[in-house]
């Protein structure tokens, strides 16, 4: 058995905060790593291709990566409770295509983006009171709703399309008009980025949400609403996701039936990437951007290093499993360094619950 | 049954003539007890006494059947542990529920934080709160450190400071020691002895009697779900409280046998897992029955977990008949003639959803195959042949095995495992929670296999059921085989001895 060196008198402030400042230090590194990995791909890119980080160039990748950011930054909130969304790729497409109705119809740009968000929001609610009073894996319900929502879509859209031409000019210039090399969706994603990260570390909701992914059980004796906020999460991303749809609407003008199909793996790629475990509890929404971020750039910097963009989902796949490979082998580095400060004798024991 | 003189300070928290019942066992029979602010009171009992219900009827757990709790003399009804926290009890289970990805600061102030303008949490004055309640239990833990990793030691001063911050008027602690060592323990009395002084009531529950005496002024004790009595612990002795807790007859009569000992089956020699056991040595013969006795925690389990090769092992060896196990094999031990019936028969033992057959049949997948396919009517035969040997009480042999009771799921492991013909049969906790009848069964059907040549370990908390059925003792303490008794010198008080790591008999 392993004996403790510490005597009776209690040790004070020695060895823990070096514990601390590893953890930290982790944490921030593996957000540091994903923007690391970015910035060599883009330096690369540019080497072989100088034109590649012109102003349209940076424009692109940014808008390119804004929706993504949107639906991630929804997505890790579910995530971050132990649970996930899968629904967000049908609820993306049947918002965009609303919003895109509406604006054909002559209606306003700002309702219609309105509008995206409160079929969001519907659909979110949906997930949400399903996955937090049906006790059912969120990953059985939210497929059960990825396929509902898109078959209503089907019914709905049938053969139909939405086309530039049917837009209104303006909503057109806005998915791509900007500050310089800023797009206006891209400013809006920032905006919606920066209010959640801040909402998660400084609110006691947002801080209930990670303890809920952490451990659920200690969650409920804290006496944490569990279902309620999980039916926020689920609601925020939903809502995130329909404002998702209206911005792709003004990017790329075109919607049918079939938009938005199998984006709920590229989002929970992101998410992953940018460091959220799966299993809850840990990770931040600026990693989720940034893995967003470099996921979306692969399928630039492809094409402009002249490599054929059929590499890009195996590309994509290669970081998905990086980064799982890393996160484990971080984890386990730190909890073996933690476990070096404090705990002599975590034993088996301690399972035993057996008594009267 | 004395009443405290008026003089003395009002009790904070009370149960008055309490009784709870699960199902047929009554686990509480008219119990009272009194916590008096400034006042370490312990509660002591043999497992299965009562203790854990007494603890979760005060923590709002469970809902008295009959009785009153009574809150600063008035009568209260808590709906759940949030009500009990609330009024202003803590408790601390054996093992802490923390938020592994979380920081110190922020489990202990989880839906309480301090708050700034906005509703956003200050997160200077948690951090400074957590650091000033460290400061008071004199402990040196970084609030801004996970709880990951966190010794169990340290998760229960994090579990105790959340008590202090919410002003706990009384903390109850279910066993805290049963994973500490020496020096961590110090450390936890050093806190209880200054919450005790600052007016704090407090409900220690141990089952190492020195830290008893070390730590409390008086003492509950429980045996069978009923109260023997509350006393002051200053002129009792360690023996005084040991008749108290175990003072029952023999309730169950136990089947005569006569051991008759053949060669060595299963021999272990020195065997060590960091940190869970050490120099494990023992030997058990062909027809003979040998209990391991121990407190909770002492180590048992994994022994034999580790023997089966499910668990491996640092050093020393396991032999079968002579023949020496791989570590870490399980099917080399089936092979070699061994079955482990477990201790949880629902998470280990059982499939719940599968039927009688099915579970029954599992052990024989490889014996009853033919060509590598499964042969139903083999495994049907198989299995009816042994349900009907244990006289498993079922409706038909295809039902779940949930639909079972469970003494009856207790001897459909036990078929499982007879099955296979075993030359050694470890069986861990064999009559937890199955009623009386069934139990005598159980006694029964062991004793039958060991005049049959097989050689049984028996591990069990039940210490009538190890006097009655080993013929000769081992006992285990922290990790070792602290005392080897032979029937003859066998008693509870000697057996007792040695798990509590008293000098052994």
């Amino acid at each position: 058995m392993t004996v403790t060196t510490t005597d009776d008198t209690p040790v004070t402030e020695v060895p823990r905060s070096s514990g601390t400042r590893l953890v930290e230090r982790v944490f921030r590194m593996r957000e540091l790593a994903v923007l690391a990995v970015f910035l060599v791909m883009i330096a690369v890119t540019q080497a072989g291709n100088s034109e590649f980080l012109s102003e349209q160039g940076i424009k692109d990748l940014l808008l390119n990566a804004t929706i993504l950011v949107l639906v991630a930054t929804g997505q890790s909130l579910v995530v971050l409770t132990r649970n996930v969304d899968l629904s967000v790729g049908s609820t993306l497409g049947i918002s965009a295509f609303a919003a895109g109705t509406w604006l054909h119809g002559g209606g306003n740009a700002v309702v219609a983006v309105l509008l995206a968000v409160l079929l969001g929001i519907g659909f979110g609610l949906l997930n949400g009171l399903l996955v937090s009073l049906g006790q059912v894996p969120a990953l059985v319900v939210t497929l059960g709703t990825l396929y509902i929502i898109r078959g209503v879509d089907s019914i709905w859209v049938g053969a139909r399309q939405i086309t530039a031409a049917d837009l209104p000019g303006g909503f057109v210039d806005f998915g791509s008009g900007g500050i310089s090399a800023v797009p206006w969706p891209a400013s809006i994603a920032l905006v919606v980025l920066v209010v959640t990260a801040y909402y998660l570390r400084h609110f006691g909701s947002g801080r209930e949400l990670y303890a809920l992914g952490s451990n659920p059980e200690a969650a409920r004796l804290a006496g944490i609403p569990v279902r309620r906020r999980i039916l926020t999460a689920y609601t925020v991303c939903g809502a995130l996701a329909g404002l998702a749809g209206a911005m792709y609407l003004a990017r790329f003008g075109n919607v049918d039936s079939g938009t938005g199909n199998g984006y709920e793996l590229t989002v929970v790629s992101a998410v992953v990437v940018g460091g959220i475990a799966f299993t809850g509890g840990s990770g931040g929404v600026y990693g989720a951007a940034l893995g967003a971020l470099l996921l979306t750039s692969v399928n630039s910097v492809l094409p402009a290093l002249g490599v054929s963009s059929v590499w890009v989902l195996a590309i994509n796949g290669v970081l998905l499993l990086l980064a799982i490979a890393v996160d484990r082998i971080v984890a386990l580095r730190v909890a073996a360094a933690l476990k070096k400060k404090s705990a002599p004798r975590r034993t088996a024991m301690a399972k035993e619950k057996a008594g009267a | 049954m004395t009443h405290p003189p008026d003089t003395g300070p009002a009790p904070v928290l009370a149960l008055k003539g309490v009784s709870k019942s699960f199902g047929a066992v009554r686990a509480l029979r008219d119990v009272s007890l009194e916590l008096l602010p400034g006042e370490v009171h312990a509660l002591a009992g043999e497992n299965g006494a009562g203790k854990s219900t007494l603890i979760k009827t005060l923590a709002g757990v469970h809902r008295p059947d009959a009785g009153q709790v009574l809150l600063d003399g008035e009568p209260v009804v808590f709906h759940g542990p949030g009500d009990a926290r609330d009024a202003g009890i803590a408790v601390i289970y054996q093992e802490p529920t923390l938020f592994p990805d979380l920081s110190i600061a922020e489990n202990i102030f989880m839906g309480r934080q301090p708050r700034r303008a906005l509703g956003r949490i200050d997160h200077k004055a948690t951090r400074a709160a957590t650091a000033a309640l460290m400061r008071r239990l004199g402990v040196g833990l970084d609030p801004d450190r996970p709880a990951r990793g966190l010794s169990i030691a340290d998760q229960q001063i994090v579990e105790i400071a959340k008590a202090l911050s919410f002003d706990a008027r009384v903390l109850i602690m279910d066993e805290p020691t049963a994973a500490l060592t020496g020096s961590e323990v110090a450390r936890l009395f050093g806190v209880v002895r200054t919450l005790r002084e600052q007016g704090t009531a407090v409900l220690f529950i141990s089952h190492r009697l020195e830290e008893i005496f070390r730590i409390c002024q008086k003492v509950t004790t429980l045996r069978d779900g009923t109260r023997i009595a509350s006393e002051t612990l200053d002129k009792m002795t360690e023996d005084d409280l040991v008749r108290r807790m175990v003072g029952r007859e023999l309730a169950e009569l136990y089947p005569e046998r006569r051991a008759q000992t053949g060669d060595v089956a299963l021999g272990v020699r020195r065997l060590t897992r960091e940190g869970v056991f050490t120099d494990v040595s023992f030997e058990v013969r062909r027809g003979e029955i040998v209990g391991l006795a121990g407190l909770v925690g002492a180590g048992r389990t994994e022994v034999a977990r580790a023997v089966f090769g499910i668990d491996r092992w640092d050093a020393g060896e396991v032999e079968v008949a002579g023949r020496r196990l791989p570590k870490g094999a399980p099917s080399a031990a089936m092979a070699a003639g061994l079955a482990l019936v477990p201790e949880d028969r629902r998470a280990q033992g059982l499939v719940m959803d599968l039927s009688i057959e099915r579970n029954i049949g599992l052990t024989g997948l490889r014996t009853t195959a033919r060509a590598g396919l499964m042969d139903r009517g083999a495994e049907r035969s198989r299995s009816l042949d042994w349900a009907v040997r244990l006289q498993v009480k079922y409706a038909r042999i295809a039902d779940a095995v949930s639909t079972l009771s469970g003494g009856n799921q207790q001897k459909v492991v036990l078929a499982k495992w007879l099955a296979t013909g075993p030359k050694v049969l470890i069986v861990d906790e064999p009559t937890r929670g199955i009623d009386v009848g069934t139990k005598a069964e159980v006694h029964r059907l062991l004793a039958e296999l060991a005049a049959d040549g097989v050689a049984v370990l028996m591990i069990s908390s039940d210490l009538p059921e190890i006097l009655g059925m080993a013929d000769r003792v081992l006992v285990m303490h922290e990790g070792r085989i602290s005392a080897e008794i032979p029937r003859a010198d066998a008693t509870e008080e000697s057996v007792l001895a040695a798990a509590t790591g008293r000098a052994a008999a």
